[in-house]
């Protein structure tokens, strides 16, 4: 029985569990619902509640247990050498469990019976052709050990399938059975069903934490496991990048710095004083009407995707730069740069800066903008003399913020930088980035057992650092400006 | 004493004439108002340039051009034993149905006494799609019945043809093309002038799966734009109710401590942290512990409902505090409870608040593509995943993804392709920012 089906009659036995638990507490009172403790809908939640949580629970457990029960159970076919060796016992373990599904298609189209399966001998018959057959494609010839275990998983996951239908089912009835005789006048149901609900409130705002925990969990091991493979001096500290998927890479973290830090550093010089122009200009010399016009304009480049900034950079600007700018100069003959990629980058920060400090100015209290104008100073002297120092560590902060969000750039730079890593100066040659490389790396065939694979996770562990510092950092500095004011 | 006068004759400032001191300033202040009218007017004009290129690109990806001729669908080629046996009959490969088609075309040139003078009959060939014995295939396999009739068709001209009548495809190109010829073009020109070329609206494009490199011509965006639409409707269906809830235990519950600040502090990061880290996250877990399967839609819902999660809880808390404490006030002063007067009060009030952060945090994922790059959406996909719950789990690709798998191919007629999603990727982002807008403007309260 699939896991859908089991839910949704869960599902229909707690809403049949509501009408049952409601109707209940009215007929317990004579339909005088005034002395009930908590109004008739409460003990029909009361006892869905009873229904749904226990046998959700069993549900859960079963389908997180049962694997590794049927792992257990199917080693045992294997010669005592291959239970020895962890890593032998998942390839053969992960063998069966494949040699078992392509069991149950033939069953599903109909090309052999549970007897003609239950038949099929190594001996006799090429069991991986057969298996080819129903697009099970396997690395080598099928073992006897290996089909009986896949014969053992499939007869066994069969009847655990049966049995946890049952158990699922026997716990909800008991849950139902148990609800029901909980109604009473004085049970106080609200509650308690409030008391539930809260606890799915606080599970829901746990995840944030649980996303945290996932992502460095699942990059720290690997990163881990990167490192137990290839020194982690030589990453930090490398000079040259030159991952070879045969063997014998050479993998230099610095230069792939260099180029996230270079791009970067572009995208600032770009992005900060349009932005921050931007942004003073509407918050004190734009006419309310003008401003209600240009900040949704601006903010229509915030939720372009950046795939179209990456088509840009790559069709429009690159190209540009590289006709008008890199050939005249002679500086080079690449489309993809660390200019090209910057700009657009900066392009796409625009908006970000500049809501960011209008925020910010605006926050700048009034009083301060009176006192300059009464000593006779011009709003352009106000602002440079008065407000910006005011506003200063907002402003910082923005820009940090803007920085991290430039690290972290993936499409861009992926179709705009290049995917050369090297350290140079020359802002018109193709460059690479962290992010570029995580792309790379983990992009088409992936082997986890290979250095090549996982640096992507050291990378993606130190981009993840990086931003979190910057981060932390801007907000630090914009809660202490804060506190100035208040 | 007249050296006194004297002096006093020509003051330094006058009330009547500016200083020079303030003519500098005044300058400056004029100078600083520039820079701002120039940050301003760069900004948006760099915007209507992307913009501009997009759809100048783009557009004809609208378009398509076919050539429109009878094709004799003679039986002793397609069914050799004269029986409309499926089995038998899908022996014959494409490469029959190709020499067909290219047959029926030349008898139509010849019946319409156009010259082909310097095409060679390979060439002439090479004016149809790589893709349309397939199509046609398909089609006869499915109706058997057609084997032995003339059909009227429309047929797909090859990536070359229609891009010359796009005009991205000059002479001078196609003298360095091993695809095409001057000649080739000055035919296409008379196919034009008889009718038989035309390109009418290109209804393929959006419907149909990707094409492989040689065939631009036949490229759509059907698989991505299920792949997206999957996508979508499972983000909104994990990612709204957690995040409401989240929201309504931080902003109505939560007791200020440390555990409370954590989560706080927490969500405010992972509204920050780069994209491509979800990716990573969803490779690690989705993937290579839970074993999900790789390219499907659950795998990326599951990763963009992450990585939207702390956008919606800021925008639904923001919401929440936006409704004023007197009505909590009221509602806990007859007697409702708090979660009572939440349900009752809180949220229905903050709906339209709820509604329009969800809708934008779900334009954003809808945009999203690096994470969607490492669990291996960007794979060539050219079935339709099934319908849902099943297609759930098929590979798939989604709308920006398919953008950036069309830029990274070599033939230029995919940049036309992909400024053609972009265009359509960016009619559905307008259609959900405009929605959010209509709510904002017609529920907001002012209290």
């Amino acid at each position: 029985m699939s896991v859908l089906l089991l839910l949704a009659i869960i599902l229909a036995l707690s809403g049949l569990a509501f009408i049952l638990g409601r109707a209940r507490s009215i007929s317990k009172v004579s339909g005088n619902i005034r002395d009930l403790h908590s109004l008739p809908g409460y003990y029909g939640w009361h006892t869905a509640l009873t229904v749904l949580f226990p046998s959700i629970v069993v549900l859960v457990l079963w389908l997180v247990i049962q694997p590794m029960v049927l792992s257990n159970g199917a080693a045992k076919f294997f010669p005592e050498a291959t239970r020895a060796d962890s890593v032998a016992l998942t390839l053969a373990l992960d063998d069966a469990r494949r040699v078992s599904r392509g069991l149950d298609a033939m069953i599903a189209n109909g090309s052999k019976s549970e007897a003609e399966i239950a038949a099929l001998d190594t001996a006799t018959t090429d069991v991986r052709a057969l298996l080819a057959e129903v697009n099970v494609a396997l690395g080598s010839d099928v073992s006897a050990e290996s089909l009986d275990a896949a014969k053992y998983m499939r007869a066994a996951s069969h009847s655990g399938g049966f049995w946890m239908a049952l158990a699922v089912m026997a716990v909800a009835g008991v849950g139902l059975i148990f609800g029901l005789s909980q109604v009473h006048p004085e049970f106080r149901a609200r509650n308690r069903v409030e008391k539930a609900v809260l606890g799915l409130l606080i599970l829901a705002s746990s995840i944030a934490i649980l996303t945290t925990v996932g992502i460095v969990w699942s990059m720290l091991s690997e990163s881990i496991s990167f490192f137990k493979m290839y020194p982690a001096g030589e990453f930090f500290f490398g000079l040259t990048w030159s991952p070879n998927f045969s063997g014998g890479s050479t993998l230099g973290f610095l230069p792939l710095l260099w180029g996230t830090l270079y791009i970067t550093f572009v995208a600032i010089i770009v992005a900060v004083p349009l932005g921050l122009f931007t942004a003073i200009y509407l918050a004190e010399y734009a006419s309310p009407k003008l401003r209600s016009w240009i900040k949704p304009l601006i903010e229509i480049i915030a939720g372009i995707p950046t795939v179209v900034f990456g088509l840009f950079a790559l069709v429009t600007v690159g190209p540009i730069l590289r006709d008008y700018f890199a050939q005249p100069l002679g500086l080079g003959t690449s489309g993809s740069s660390v200019m090209t990629a910057g700009i657009v980058i900066g392009i796409l920060n625009i908006p970000f800066i500049s809501s960011l400090a209008d925020d910010i100015i605006n926050s700048v209290p009034q009083s301060l903008r009176d006192g300059s104008f009464g000593l006779g100073a011009t709003r352009s002297e106000t602002v440079r003399q008065v407000i910006l120092p005011a506003a200063l560590p907002g402003i910082v902060g923005a820009v940090l913020l803007a920085t991290s969000r430039a690290i972290g750039e993936t499409m861009i730079v992926t179709m705009g930088a290049g995917a050369a890593a090297k350290l140079s100066l020359n802002p018109f040659e193709a460059m690479t980035t962290m992010t570029v490389k995580i792309v790379g790396q983990l992009t088409g065939d992936t082997d986890f057992a290979s250095p090549e694979t996982l640096v992507a996770f050291a990378l993606g562990i130190t981009l993840f650092v990086l931003t979190l510092g910057l981060n932390i950092l801007a907000l630090y500095i914009v809660r202490k400006y804060r506190e100035q004011y208040e | 004493m007249t050296d006194f006068i004297a002096g006093a004759a020509a003051p330094k400032t006058s009330i009547l004439g500016v200083s020079a001191k303030m003519r500098r300033r005044n300058a400056a202040e004029t100078r600083f108002k520039a820079y701002g009218i120039f940050a301003i007017t760069l900004s948006l004009s760099v915007l209507a340039l992307m913009l501009w290129t997009i759809f100048s690109d783009g557009l004809s990806a609208f378009r398509q051009a076919k050539m429109t001729f009878p094709i004799t669908l003679t039986a002793e080629v397609l069914d050799p034993k004269g029986n409309l046996n499926r089995d038998e009959m899908a022996k014959i490969t494409t490469v029959g149905y190709g020499k067909l088609l290219a047959q029926a075309f030349e008898a139509e040139l010849k019946a319409k006494g156009i010259s082909t003078e310097g095409v060679s009959a390979k060439e002439l060939g090479a004016l149809l799609s790589k893709d349309a014995p397939g199509v046609l295939r398909a089609e006869v396999l499915a109706n058997p019945s057609m084997v032995g009739t003339t059909q009227n068709r429309s047929i797909l001209a090859s990536g070359r043809v229609d891009g010359y009548l796009k005009g991205r495809v000059t002479r001078e190109t196609a003298e360095r093309d091993n695809q095409i010829s001057p000649a080739m073009l000055d035919l296409a020109d008379r196919l034009v002038a008889a009718g038989i070329l035309s390109a009418p609206f290109n209804t393929r494009f959006l419907t149909s799966p990707d094409a492989s490199d040689q065939r631009p011509e036949a490229a759509g965006l059907g698989v991505a734009m299920i792949g997206s639409a999957y996508m979508m409707i499972l983000v909104a269906l994990i990612c709204v109710p957690i995040g409401v809830a989240a929201s309504i235990y931080l902003e109505e519950f939560a007791p200020k401590n440390r555990i409370t600040d954590i989560i706080e502090v927490n969500i405010s990061n992972l509204a920050a942290v780069p994209s491509i880290v979800f990716g990573i996250l969803g490779l690690a877990v989705f993937i290579n512990f839970a074993e999900l399967p790789q390219s499907s839609p659950i795998v990326g819902a599951l990763v963009l409902s992450l990585m939207t999660l702390p956008t919606i809880i800021i925008a639904t808390r923001a919401a929440i505090r936006a409704v004023p404490p007197s009505i909590r006030d009221a509602a806990l002063g007859i007697g409702a409870s708090k979660m009572q007067t939440v349900v009752h009060h809180v949220l229905p009030l903050a709906m339209p608040g709820i509604l329009t952060g969800a809708i934008l945090g779900l334009a954003t994922a809808l945009g999203e593509t690096a994470p969607l790059l490492l669990i291996g959406m960007v794979a060539f996909v050219d079935n339709y995943p099934a319908p849902p719950m099943e297609g759930m789990f098929d590979p798939a690709t989604a709308l920006p993804v398919q953008v950036y798998s069309w830029v990274t191919r070599s033939d230029p007629a995919f940049v036309e392709r992909s400024s053609g999603a972009i265009i359509v990727l960016l009619g559905f982002l307008f259609v959900m920012n405009v929605t959010a807008i209509i709510l904002r403007r017609k529920f907001e309260r002012r209290w």
